[in-house]
């Protein structure tokens, strides 16, 4: 009994001595989890805050953040504003990054096709199922398209990078828009599913003429082979870090509430069409205000000092003004 | 002195008795609580979307999580033919297995081989999964599939059912992989239960004349034959519960094919896939739960037959 006691005591003792090490909890989106994963081992360093961050999925991230489970959520989709509301929710923006589209066609090098919204809706919606056919050989003249049957390839699983795909299709697609919409998982009207970029990377690399999509990153660390898009200024622009910013600079962040901006499709000669911004999120009315400062802490050190590692795994970082506004938020909204 | 030791004695063993009791009892019925409570969370659970779609629920092959239209049409048509097909693979390959085994293999073979089996049954499902998508997947797509796609896609009749796009993934790769999981489940129960039959029945129809053959299907599957059914019930338990391996090579599509060769989804992998992007009191999150449903009764049933199927082998 009494050694029950002491062993409860000691319990206890490291639970203290753990909660005084600083540690926060996050949990959500799967695409931002590399760079808040380097960025909580950086911090450890440098602020003594320990972040331990779960990659559980953003449906996942707002369960367990309305909930109070963790100290803070993350989702690559921007909440409903009513959830926001009802949940007392602060949503602030950290990375961004882009989906890229990748084939398999022999003897293609990497960004040597192009692709146009129109097109990439069709192939995705099962009307274009040729490489060969007129339309595209059209737009890729000097290119010659060989004659393979077009699999189009999507995550089987609910990703935020469906999400952001399907928001492009539905962009530049009313029919699209209308008949399947964007979500986490949608109503694929063609194609098959495999699970995670890796599962997508594979079942292209499998299948001659497949194409898929996969967030930027994880295409150029396994140097996979993009395609070029047109853009909203009808221009064609290669997956790059410029034509990624180009996109986040022309996005409309002042008139973005909850900073819920859209930047599919923006505007701009060299704007790369598929960019998305992941979010935090954060309890305006926090149980433990000490824990939430830390996570305040941690990110404001992340937007001071985070930048380079973010750009070191291929993300974006936010622009100065961005950051500047976020901040003044924090300071606003979190009691 | 001793007088009192004995009486102690038998009280404390009384004590014992009781404590003992308690706890066997407590452990019964926490099983009851535990299915009780399972069952209870899945219909808590999945009443908005049985309320949302009633019986439809079953017959719906919408999946539409845009829109919140919600059926089980899909992922119940693939969960069943690939437990099916499995099994049509799986049963006669055992049968030989457990066959060999007991009657045909040299003594010194029968030891290496049933521990290999039972080995194969221990491998972890995702080991499977990921041996399907990154071996047999890949052979199925560039060698299997375009081949009979070609050759019997042609054919009449039964052509369809080989046609379409080779993607490698799809019902019958799945199909496979379940196969080769359960096969060692099927061939353990019916060795096991192939070495009770007794010797002097197998002797006496030797003493007559009877080939190997003949004893098998003759004597030792007459006696055996509910307990054989018995564990080919246990392997579709196992089929048609199966998550990891399935999700890796099925396609994960909420469409009916109407080849095999199409993607096709199950209750067990559409739960795993689409779980974790559920919002919490979304009509999706509601409708797995009502999958999840769905997927014990079918299991129930699967086991309720089994068990009728095993209580007279059991017996004899």
């Amino acid at each position: 009994m009494r050694l029950a006691a002491t062993a409860l005591a000691l319990g206890l003792g490291v639970f203290t001595l753990a909660s005084q090490a600083q540690q926060i909890t996050g949990a959500g989106a799967t695409f931002p989890a590399p760079v808040y994963t380097k960025w909580g081992e950086a911090a450890k360093a440098a602020l003594g805050i320990e972040l331990n961050y779960q990659a559980i999925g953003s449906g996942g991230g707002q369960n367990q953040i309305l909930n109070r489970t963790v100290d803070f959520g993350a989702s690559d989709a921007p909440m409903d504003p009513a959830k926001l509301e009802t949940g007392k929710l602060l949503q602030f923006p950290t990375v961004m990054g882009a989906v890229v589209a990748i084939v398999n066609l022999p003897g293609i090098a990497t960004n040597q096709i192009k692709l146009t919204g129109e097109l990439l809706t069709g192939i995705y919606a099962g009307k274009i199922t040729k490489w060969n056919d007129p339309k595209l050989v059209e737009l890729n003249k000097g290119v010659t398209l060989p004659n393979l049957t077009i699999a189009p390839v999507y995550r089987a699983d609910g990703s935020g990078t469906t999400f952001v795909f399907a928001s492009y299709l539905s962009a530049v697609s009313p029919e699209w828009k209308a008949k399947v919409g964007a979500a986490t998982s949608v109503k694929w009207p063609a194609g098959t599913g495999a699970k995670g970029n890796d599962g997508i990377a594979a079942t292209v690399a499998n299948l001659k003429g497949a194409i898929g999509y996969v967030e930027n990153a994880y295409a150029s660390q396994n140097k996979l082979t993009t395609v070029q898009m047109r853009n909203n200024a009808g221009e064609f622009v290669s997956p790059t870090e410029a034509s990624f910013s180009a996109a986040a600079s022309n996005g409309d962040w002042g008139a973005a509430k909850n900073f819920a901006v859209n930047l599919i499709d923006q505007p701009g000669a060299l704007s790369w069409p598929i960019v998305s911004v992941s979010f935090i999120l954060l309890p305006k009315d926090p149980k433990e205000p000490a824990r939430s400062a830390n996570v305040l802490k941690f990110f404001d050190w992340a937007f001071n000092s985070g930048d380079a590692i973010a750009k070191g795994l291929e993300y974006i970082a936010l622009p100065a003004p961005v950051k500047a506004a976020v901040r003044k938020a924090w300071a606003a909204e979190i009691k | 002195m001793s007088a009192t030791t004995a009486t102690a004695s038998r009280r404390s063993s009384s004590l014992g008795d009781t404590i003992f009791a308690t706890v066997a009892k407590l452990s019964g019925i926490f099983v009851l609580a535990v299915l009780g409570a399972i069952i209870a969370a899945l219909v808590i659970g999945g009443s908005k979307a049985i309320i949302a779609f009633g019986p439809g629920f079953l017959t719906s092959d919408d999946w539409d999580p845009v829109h919140e239209s919600f059926g089980a049409l899909v992922p119940i048509f693939g969960t069943i033919v690939t437990a099916i097909l499995a099994l049509a693979l799986a049963v006669p390959l055992a049968f030989g297995i457990a066959f060999y085994l007991t009657e045909l293999a040299p003594k010194w073979l029968r030891r290496p081989v049933s521990t290999a089996i039972e080995l194969l049954a221990a491998v972890p499902s995702i080991i499977y999964g990921m041996w399907g998508f990154f071996v047999i997947v890949p052979i199925m797509s560039q060698y299997v599939q375009p081949f009979v796609i070609d050759t019997i896609g042609e054919w009449p009749l039964i052509g369809p059912f080989f046609q379409g796009p080779p993607f490698g993934t799809g019902i019958l790769t799945a199909a496979l992989i379940l196969a080769v999981m359960v096969i060692p489940f099927i061939a353990a129960t019916m060795r096991d239960v192939f070495e009770t039959v007794p010797a002097v029945y197998k002797e006496s129809a030797y003493g007559v004349g009877c080939t190997t053959w003949e004893v098998m299907r003759s004597i030792v599957i007459p006696y055996t034959r509910a307990s054989v059914v018995g564990g080919i019930m246990l392997g579709l338990g196992r089929a048609l519960g199966e998550t990891m391996a399935v999700t890796f090579v099925i396609g994960n599509t909420n469409r009916i094919a109407s080849s095999l060769f199409g993607p096709g989804n199950t209750i067990a992998s559409i739960v795993a896939l689409e779980f974790p992007e559920s919002e919490t009191g979304s009509l999706k999150l509601s409708s797995l739960l009502a999958l999840g449903l769905v997927l014990f009764m079918i299991a129930f049933i699967v086991l309720a037959i089994s068990r009728t199927l095993l209580k007279p082998g059991l017996k004899a």
